[in-house]
């Protein structure tokens, strides 16, 4: 008889993954996505054109890491959040249904990062 | 037949009877910033895919002054996110000995936010440089 394996290891290696790659690249991109580009200072708006993007992420590696960044980013808020639900009163967080629908989420992201850098192409 | 009826303990606002439950919550609540982040980058990576003018559509959302503002939410929380993150570290990797000595938390703690500094720099001056 072989007894059956837990798969917490699994999730909680994508949600250190994530959690470390936010810790180091997330506040960095947040201020070059979202605030100096946007508004035009200390970086020029010509930073996240359209050019420019589409030949990073035809690039293998930028490929790579757009992917990784997405991915586990959605794998790490999935996991934290599930194991809060507790605290917060909804007292469900070892149910399937819980467990489904935080997972999910992160999967579908996954999916569907996975599908807009391949339909990029290279 | 009696209907089981069990008891729950009430959950409400326990953590803010403490600091220390404060803060940890507070830890918590930056995994939804980091998810919304996420899916502002994946709508992007989509827009990126259907072409130049379903790209730029994104582009200039990000310039509206509320996106602007969710921006600067973002960056607050996941920067509140990272220094946690080095603040817990220590405390789940296996204990280190520097010339016989512990490796403090402290130093730990410090060494991962210099890191994600350099990171921050280094990555910032290639996207503006390159």
């Amino acid at each position: 008889m072989t007894r059956k394996r837990s798969n917490a290891p699994v999730f909680w290696a994508l949600f250190g993954a994530g959690g470390a790659l936010a810790a180091l690249l997330g506040p960095v991109l947040v201020f070059i996505t979202g605030i100096v580009t946007p508004v035009g200072i200390w970086m020029p708006q010509s930073a996240l054109s359209y050019d420019r993007l589409l030949a990073f992420s035809q690039h293998w590696a930028g490929k790579a890491a757009l992917f990784v960044i997405v991915s586990l980013f959605f794998w790490h808020a999935a996991h934290r959040i599930l194991h809060s639900l507790h605290d917060v009163g909804i007292h469900i967080h070892a149910g399937m249904a819980a467990k489904l629908l935080c997972y999910g989420s992160a999967l579908l992201g996954t999916v569907i990062a996975a599908a807009a850098l391949l339909a990029i192409g290279f | 037949m009696t209907v089981r009826k069990p008891y729950v303990r009430p959950m409400a606002s326990w953590w803010r009877r403490n600091p220390f439950f404060m803060r940890y919550m507070l830890r918590e609540l930056t995994a939804p910033f980091v998810a919304i982040y996420a899916l502002i980058l994946l709508v992007g990576l989509v827009s990126l895919s259907q072409g130049e003018a379903a790209y730029n559509t994104w582009l200039s959302a990000l310039t509206h002054p509320a996106s602007i503002v969710l921006h600067w939410l973002l960056l607050v929380a996941i920067t509140y996110h990272a220094i946690t993150l080095w603040q817990v570290i220590p405390k789940t990797m296996p204990p280190v000995k520097l010339a016989g000595r512990a490796l403090p938390e402290r130093a730990v703690t410090v060494f991962g936010c210099l890191a994600t500094l350099a990171v921050s720099i280094a990555a910032f001056l290639l996207v503006k440089l390159l």
